[in-house]
């Protein structure tokens, strides 16, 4: 049956992270980005939301709720409405601890999942993407090579999120042999495993991330997500594409309202600038390119909750989220003028933050 | 309730029992009809006309009946099953779906003010008979387009002999000719009582067919939808019963202008529907150039990197992307109605982008077809000359734009002309 009414309890948790990114996450936004610098005060009170408890199963702890893309969406919308940045840092354990808890063994996850009980963010992170200008997450160059009952990692990552205080990290890596891609639970006490410096990014530039070199890193083949079975990668794809569908439309709506609530107060030639139709018409068509989006988004969702295939529409919502947040982020500076290429106003960070998204795989997951 | 974008099983079938008869009935006219403007596309009312009726008889008996408060209340889904009826009726051919034998927007304005009585002797017509009936709604004027304010038709009540005299002219009436002429059918036409009230003696009146001093004098010949009938329509001293205007007879202002506002109400439930329109050509359009490129060895293959797509399979991801973010905004503002919830807003959005799309899409599928897009051996040109139509009516995009800024900004008509 045809609806687009949330839930009780996604009402509720929408409320509440709509709450944490006006009242927490704006304030310190500005800032944050400014200094290069996650204030860790804000980041604590978003892990203690308890967006990922609440999926760890309860004979582990956690709350037993089901995992839902949808409802990851709307949590993920939320949460970039206030900042993408501090969003990205908030989500980054579900990286590590959405694949365990979907396609982990059960021995893996009864030795992992906990870590996301813990009263402070668990120190995790997820590497995926890869530095050039030609990435293909079905082609990867990092490999796995399997020798016996160990495992040795090669290659180079990019944009791993958190990477220096993490203790896990999720590769990503093709099997020499099969051409296949597994991920694999590593600690970062391997040998072989160097974290780079700091990378330097046009935008989310409060979130620290880094490249990270894997050089003959040898784990033990149990390590391997899944055991035998393995994940299932298309469909975690997916579950990642989602995630930053929504991040996006979270940015596109912050920048969106601002834009809007400036141009019905800055007045120009007697009137607000609102009241003529070459900026009216462009914060219309922003309105209507983000709610196309987040539709998009929640359709892939749904499929996703229902374990349909959902690479199509997954992939039609990012490539069209990439192009609603950039065309809605830049409508927002133009419609502020000259405040909108200043640094006081958030409208150019919005953009910057904005045009990454193409750019940004494995950076979040649903 | 929760984010749900399933279609009912029962929706579904009907889906395919009208896609068969677009197949059987549309699409081997399509051409045909477009070459020969005017002509009428029989073998489509003919199949059509007695489902319709049945269905008219239904609605016709829930409008009329008083509702049981015992009967278990279902969530209503009469604007999905009618969103997915025009998609799948304009998939098979725009102009021929446009010449579906019912009350169309006349029953609406019919149905949403009028009284028992009046629904009773107006949409009986629509409900039974062995002959097709149309109805059509009569807005615009040369000099009242987008502004129906401008409205100069005027309607004087006669005392002496208890009826509306109508004089005035009326274009871009859609089937006007065939509820006029060809059949017993009934045009609603929106004229004045006082041309100094402006929107508030705007009024809706019920012309039937066969009333002295109302003519059909013109027959457009247009760019696409050439299967539609769209006329022009002179009101000479027309004079029809004092009963025939829809709702009150008085100049009403401000928050009690039902007249003007019943008018635009029914665009919060046709705009979504002609979004649907447009969706349907658009599909047909996109189908037809999937095909053709399968054939020639081209896939499209999501989840594959950009670097690696071509560029027409960007170019047609684009479009699919493009028709589901029109499709989604139309379903939302189609669920709306169902739930009887105000949807001026997510009306105007979907029929907007609806608009823009259909125009994009079909403009493209002729690209990429090259010579044979061009060509008028295949749909694809024809497609793009219907797709236009839905940036049109119903408010062009322009319009449709001013209604979703307005609303967005909180802004009335008078602070944002």
């Amino acid at each position: 049956m045809v609806s687009f009414t949330l839930t009780e309890d996604q009402q509720a948790l929408t409320e509440t992270l709509r709450r944490y990114a006006v009242n927490d996450v704006r304030p310190v936004a500005h800032d944050a980005d400014e200094d290069s610098k996650l204030p860790q005060a804000v980041v604590q009170k978003g892990w203690e939301l308890g967006l990922i408890p609440a999926v760890i199963p309860e004979e582990l702890g956690g709350f037993g709720d089901p995992l839902s893309a949808v409802t990851g969406a709307l949590a993920a919308e939320e949460l970039a409405y206030g900042d993408l940045s501090l969003a990205l840092a908030v989500l980054s354990p579900a990286l590590f601890a959405y694949p365990l808890l979907l396609y982990g063994t059960a021995e893996q996850r009864e030795n992992l999942l906990p870590l996301f009980l813990e009263e402070t963010p668990a120190p995790v992170t997820a590497a995926l993407l890869e530095p050039g200008i030609f990435f293909d997450a079905h082609e990867l160059q990092t490999t796995a090579t399997h020798e016996g009952d160990k495992v040795r990692l090669n290659g180079t990552k990019a944009y791993v999120p958190l990477a220096a205080e993490s203790h896990w990290m999720l590769v990503y890596a093709r099997s020499s042999e099969t051409g296949v891609v597994e991920a694999y639970l590593v600690e970062d006490s391997v040998a072989g495993v160097q974290v780079e410096s700091r990378e330097k990014l046009m935008g989310i530039r409060a979130l620290p991330t880094y490249r990270i070199n894997f050089n003959d890193a040898t784990v033990d083949a149990a390590c391997k997500l899944g055991g035998v079975v393995g994940m299932d990668y298309p469909a975690l794809l997916n579950r990642q594409r989602v995630a930053l569908a929504a991040l996006a439309v979270g940015v596109a709506r912050a920048s969106f309202e601002y834009a809007r609530d400036y141009a019905k107060q800055r007045v120009q030639f007697g009137k607000p600038i609102a009241q003529n139709q070459a900026i009216a018409f462009m914060l219309a068509e922003s309105a209507i390119e983000i709610d196309a989006a987040r539709l998009m988004t929640w359709e892939a969702a749904w499929k996703l909750d229902r374990g349909e295939e959902a690479t199509r529409e997954a992939v039609l919502a990012k490539q069209y989220a990439d192009k609603a947040v950039l065309f809605v982020t830049d409508n927002g500076v133009q419609t502020l003028g000259g405040y909108g290429f200043i640094r006081e106003y958030p409208a150019e960070r919005w953009l910057r933050n904005g045009r990454g998204f193409p750019a940004f795989a494995g950076l979040a997951m649903v | 309730m929760t984010i749900d974008f399933e279609i009912p099983e029962f929706i579904q079938q009907q889906q395919a029992m009208v896609e068969y008869i677009a197949q059987a009935t549309m699409r081997p006219y399509s051409r045909e009809l477009d070459e020969n403007e005017h002509a009428r596309p029989t073998a489509f009312i003919d199949q059509i006309w007695p489902i319709l009726k049945e269905q008219q008889k239904a609605t016709l008996r829930k409008l009329t009946e008083t509702p049981d408060p015992n009967k278990p209340k279902r969530p209503s889904t009469t604007y999905l099953r009618l969103m997915l009826l025009v998609e799948m009726l304009s998939w098979g051919d725009a102009g021929i779906y446009l010449c579906l034998p019912s009350a169309a927007l006349g029953g609406s304005a019919i149905e949403a003010v009028g009284t028992p009585e009046q629904k009773i002797r107006f949409l009986t017509r629509f409900a039974e008979g062995d002959k097709p009936v149309w109805g059509a709604m009569a807005m615009t004027e040369p000099g009242a387009g987008s502004d129906t304010s401008a409205i100069q038709t005027s309607a004087r009540y006669d005392e002496a002999t208890d009826e509306w005299v109508l004089n005035g002219e009326k274009i871009f009436c859609t089937s006007g000719g065939l509820a006029l002429e060809e059949s017993d059918g009934l045009v609603i036409v929106w004229a004045t009582v006082d041309r100094s009230a402006g929107r508030g003696g705007m009024k809706p009146f019920v012309v039937e067919a066969g009333t002295p001093g109302v003519k059909v004098v013109k027959a457009e010949i247009k760019h696409g939808i050439r299967a539609s009938d769209t006329v022009a329509i002179s009101f000479q001293d027309a004079r029809i019963p004092a009963d025939n205007i829809l709702g009150s007879s008085e100049v009403q202002t401000g928050a009690g202008n039902k007249g003007f506002k019943g008018a635009m109400a029914t665009f919060d439930a046709s705009r979504p529907l002609v979004a649907a329109g447009a969706l349907g050509v658009g599909r047909a359009a996109l189908e037809f150039l999937k095909e053709k490129l399968t054939e020639s060895g081209i896939e499209i293959p999501y989840g594959t990197p950009y670097h690696k797509l071509t560029a027409i399979q960007r170019d047609v991801m684009e479009m699919e992307a493009d028709l589901k973010a029109a499709y989604l905004l139309t379903l939302r503002a189609i669920a709306m109605l169902d739930e009887k919830l105000n949807n001026s807003l997510e009306a105007s959005m979907a029929k907007v982008k609806a608009g823009k799309v259909v125009t994009r899409v079909t403009q493209k599928a002729v690209e990429l077809l090259g010579p044979m897009g061009y060509s008028r051996e295949w749909l694809a040109e024809k497609w793009m000359r219907d797709g236009k139509i839905n940036s049109l009516y119903e408010g062009t995009d322009q319009i449709n734009t001013l209604v979703v800024a307005r609303r967005i900004l909180e802004y009335s008509r008078n602070e944002l002309s």
